[in-house]
Parts: C-alpha cells; structure tokens; sequence
C-alpha cells in the first residue's frame, strides 16, 4: 500500500450550543479514512454532511472532539504540516482591499519564498487561473468566479504536497469548472494529493480515483466511482434481434422495448443464465449484455435517503 | 516572528487603503487655523492652548481609532472568514495577533506623528521658541502613543473571544477605569468594609494605569518630563501589553474558527 497522504481517525467533532454551552451537537462521527499520496480524492455529501468540518479539522481552523488526524505522517497541530498544504475555502473571501498580485505576493512572503523566485510565481499562477488582466485590480471589484479562482491560485502557489479544496467548483461558469478541473487534473500529473469536496457528481466521477460519501458526519461509503456504484449493480441489460413469432417468447419481449426487429430488456442477474437460453432457443440473436450500474448520484442519494429514515440518530444528541 | 512583520505590513496596508490616515490632513489644517484663532483671543497664554488642544486631539483621534479599528482585527476577519486562508498557511496564531498588534501600533504611531508635526507647525505660528517646551510636548506625544498601544492590545484581546459592540464596551471601560487607579487605591470611607476596600486596591493595581501616561499639564505649563518616568512607562507599557497579548493569544489559539 503506498503512503497515505492524508490519515484520518477516528475523527470526532461536537460544537457545543445552547445558553450555557451544554447542549451538543455532532458534526463528525468517528471519522476514520484515508487517502493516498498521488490520489484526486472526492468528498461527497449533501449540505451539513460534514465534509467542511472535516477539511476545517485537517487545516487547523478548528480543533477535534476526539480522534486524530495526520498529513504526510505530521500531526494536523504540527505548524509544519501547513507548509506542505494548500487550501481553498468553501466561498473564499480574501482582503478586498489588495489587487491579485498584492494577495498572491502576501501570499508568497507567508509561504518564505524566495524574492527572485515570487514574481515568477505570482505571474505564473495568475497565468494559469486566467487572472493576468485583472491583476492590478482590487479584489473588492472581483466576481464570484474570479475570488474562487484567486482561491485556487493562492492554494497551489506554494508548489504543495497535498491540495484541500473545499468546493471548488462552487459559483463557477462552465468556462470556470472546466479549468479548475485542468488544474486538477495537472495537480495529479505532478503527483500531487488532492482532497476536494464537491456537490457535483459528474465532477467527482471524471476526476476522482475514490471518493468517500459522507451523510450525516459519518462515512457511509469509500472507494473508486466505478466500484462504488458497482456495489449497488442494478440487473443486466440484454440487447437481441429478433424478427419470428411471438410464441413461447411472448412473457420476455411483453418486458423490452422494441425498436424495429431490436429489442432490450433489463434481467436480474440470476436470471440471465435462463434468459439468454431462451432467448437461444427461439432463435433470438443476441447482440449486448451489459451490466446495469447505478450512477453515482442514485448512489448518493440512495444513502442520503437512508440516513434520512434513520434520521434519529444524526440529529442534535444533548444532554 | 518574521511572519508577524508580514501580517504587521499588511495591517498597516489596510488601515492606509481604509483611509484611515486621511484623518491627519484635516486635523493637520484645523490645528494651524486654530492657533492662528487662539493667538487672537488669548494674549500670553497661547502656547498653553494650543499644547492642550494639540496634545487632546491627538490624544483622542488616536484613541477613537485604537478602539474601533482594534476591535475589529481579529473580529472582522473571522466574520468575512478572510483568515481562513491565512491560517491554514504556516502561521502560528499568535503570530497573527502580534502582526496585528503591530501593524496598528505602526498606523498609529504614522498617525500620532503626522498629527504632531501638525501641532509643531502650529506651535511655530504663534511662539518666539523655547526648547523646552517642545522637548515636554515630544515625551507627551510619546506617552500617547505608549496609552495607545495598551489601548489596541486590550481591544485585540477582547476581540478574541467576544462581539465586536462588547469589546468596544469593555476596551472603553477599563480605559475609564484606568484613568482613575490612584483615586480607587487611595479610596478610604467609614462605609466600606476592609475587604472592600482590600480589593480595590488590588484592583487598582492590575488596572492599566492609564493616569500616568498623562502629562499634559507639564507639557502644555514646559515643565520638565523627568527621565525616570519616561523609562518607567515606556516598561509599564511594554510589561502590560506582554501580559494581555499573551493572553489574548492563549484565547485565540483554542478558538474555534466558525
């Protein structure tokens, strides 16, 4: 197994609430993960889930209930941890009052690199965000779009080991994704961990290498998008031609679609043994088998679904 | 450390793109039609006016912006959630605060000194000259300054754990009280029970004493600053905002970032 970039355990977060503070409400449940160095990892969960908390944990921003986390081997309250990670925000707002240049050059001086080399840096990175025109203009001027894209370009700036980007595609254009994903995808080129957490399935099925599923602050579910919708297969697709009679294939083809002489039928798994026999038998030619997987969206909304019937159990637990 | 001088410079960026500066020219201009005013109306005692009003102005500018703008250091940026990038970088949370520290002591002090030169520049106008009035009114300034940075490290330090209206409520308070630490030690009444009175005077020790910083009346009258007093101040304030940096940054290292 490779080293683990980022080690999780038992990761436990409650923020106390009411008058006196002795109420408590858990955000992160025994959190336990990890990811791999050189992996995209995808954090996923709806609204509230736990994804931010967790990140907010792992940068320092917030401290742990219980458990521990560490990345690159360091302890999370390690002060060096935090030169080797690079962090986006979830909606960043950075000082209004400085132009790109300005934040990135602060930005620079904070991470100690050297004056010959932050210019070069700096340019670079606005370069490749696309912010090389508004680069003398004050970030208070700046859309949406374009604070987000700062963000990720003050987050890689310092060459990191390991990049956290909590939604990182939120309040981008089309334009604006598609380029956060090169980044992305150029981030693991270079070897880089990537930690982001996102709403956006496709996003997480066209960049990830496992994603973890986090409802309710517990872990539902960890591993490759394939193999994680691949879990919950749904039955076989049968693609056949056939042009005879109905006959004894009457009950099968009263269950496909037909299209011309082509027809396609779902079958459960066990039945497609016996199916494709039958289907043999009459003369049929069959054309595809196919399995028939969840998309990662049913996937996720079939376990927030779940969480939600159980609801109970990852609601307010005050004393 | 070296971080801190960043976080300190860029403080200091903000509170001149805040224009919180621009506060010196006008005083600047109202100080010189002033003493062109008072030297008309008061025959022989213009130097005195115009020291008082100079040394109060500067005394309560600074202190207006110590407050508000100290308050918000830490507050305001928690609220528009602008440290969270700062803080996942390599910088320790004390760090931080003595940036922030730092970088207001250095506006103010920008401040104080425009503000006095305006007041020289008054001084000038109305008087013949002599030294040692000018030499009093320097360590007054001075003085000033020393008030303000406690000022600013007793806001930073409330701003650390509570609202930014409450902390202007508290910084203000302990200012107020700070003004009056003999009254409250010397305070002896036929009413008051020994302990009462026991806790007072404890009380009034660990209160800023913000009444020796005052020497107006000796600047303003040319009397001489004794060298001792200047010393002492200048390690009551340096003592005192050790302490209550320290403590803020004990605070704000275990805070929770919402």
């Amino acid at each position: 197994m490779a080293t683990a970039a980022i080690e999780i355990e038992n990761l436990t977060k409650d923020y106390p609430f009411g008058f006196l503070h002795l109420k408590k409400k858990t955000s992160l449940e025994g959190l336990t993960m990890r990811v791999e160095e050189g992996e995209v990892f995808g954090f996923l969960g709806p609204n509230g889930a736990g994804k931010t908390t967790t990140i907010k944990l792992l940068v320092g921003l917030i401290f742990p209930t219980a458990g521990t986390a560490r990345i690159l081997g360091k302890s999370i309250s390690d002060i060096s941890m935090h030169a080797d990670i690079g962090y986006l925000p979830e909606q960043p707002y950075f000082y209004d009052y400085l132009t790109a240049t300005e934040l990135l050059d602060y930005f620079a001086r904070i991470h100690d690199l050297p004056a010959q080399e932050r210019k070069a840096r700096v340019d670079g990175m606005l370069k490749k965000v696309g912010l090389e025109t508004a680069r003398k203009i004050q970030l208070r001027k700046y859309s949406k779009g374009m604070l987000q894209r700062i963000g990720v370009a003050q987050a890689i700036l310092h060459d990191p080991k390991v990049v956290i980007l909590d939604e990182p595609m939120s309040g981008l254009d089309p334009v604006g994704r598609r380029e956060v994903r090169d980044v992305i995808l150029e981030l693991k080129q270079a070897g880089k961990t990537v930690l982001f957490s996102t709403h956006i399935l496709s996003d997480a099925e066209m960049l990830c290498d496992r994603v973890g599923v986090i409802v309710g602050g517990k872990l539902r579910g960890v591993g490759a998008p394939d193999e994680i919708v691949g879990m919950k297969a749904q039955g076989m697709e049968v693609l056949f031609e056939y042009a005879g009679a109905a006959g004894g294939l009457q009950p099968l083809l009263s269950k496909a679609t037909q299209t011309g002489k082509r027809y396609r039928m779902q079958v459960p798994e066990a039945d497609l043994y016996a199916t494709l026999q039958q289907l043999g038998s009459a003369g049929a030619k069959v054309l595809s088998v196919t399995q028939v997987k969840s998309t990662l969206e049913e996937y996720f909304m079939h376990l927030v679904e779940a969480d939600r019937a159980q609801a109970p159990a990852v609601e307010v637990s005050g004393k | 450390m070296r971080r801190a001088g960043i976080v300190a410079l860029n403080t200091f960026r903000e509170a001149v793109r805040d224009r919180v500066l621009y506060n010196l020219v006008f005083f600047a201009l109202v100080m010189i039609a002033a003493s062109i005013l008072v030297g008309q109306v008061s025959i022989g005692i213009e130097e005195m006016v115009i020291v008082t009003l100079g040394l109060s102005a500067i005394s309560v500018i600074g202190l207006l912006i110590a407050v508000f703008i100290g308050v918000g250091l830490v507050s305001k940026e928690m609220d528009k959630r602008t440290l969270y990038a700062l803080l996942a970088k390599p910088v320790r949370r004390w760090e931080l605060l003595l940036g922030k520290f730092g970088g207001l002591v250095l506006t103010l002090t920008v401040n104080t000194a425009a503000m006095a030169a305006g007041l020289f520049l008054a001084l000038s106008l109305v008087k013949q000259g002599t030294e040692h009035v000018e030499a009093s009114v320097l360590v007054a300034v001075y003085f000033i300054l020393l008030k303000l940075a406690l000022v600013v490290a007793l806001a930073l330090l409330f701003s650390c754990f509570t609202t930014p209206l409450l902390s202007i409520l508290y910084t203000a308070g302990l200012y107020i009280a700070g003004l009056f630490v003999t009254e409250m030690r010397n305070f002896q009444s036929e009413t008051m029970s020994r302990a009462l009175q026991t806790l007072l005077r404890w009380l009034s020790y660990l209160l800023p004493n913000f009444e020796n910083f005052d020497v107006m009346a000796a600047a303003a009258h040319g009397r001489a600053i004794p060298g001792v007093l200047i010393a002492q101040n200048s390690a009551y304030a340096a003592l005192y905002c050790a302490v209550v940096l320290t403590v803020a940054a004990a605070i704000f290292t275990r805070r929770n970032l919402k």
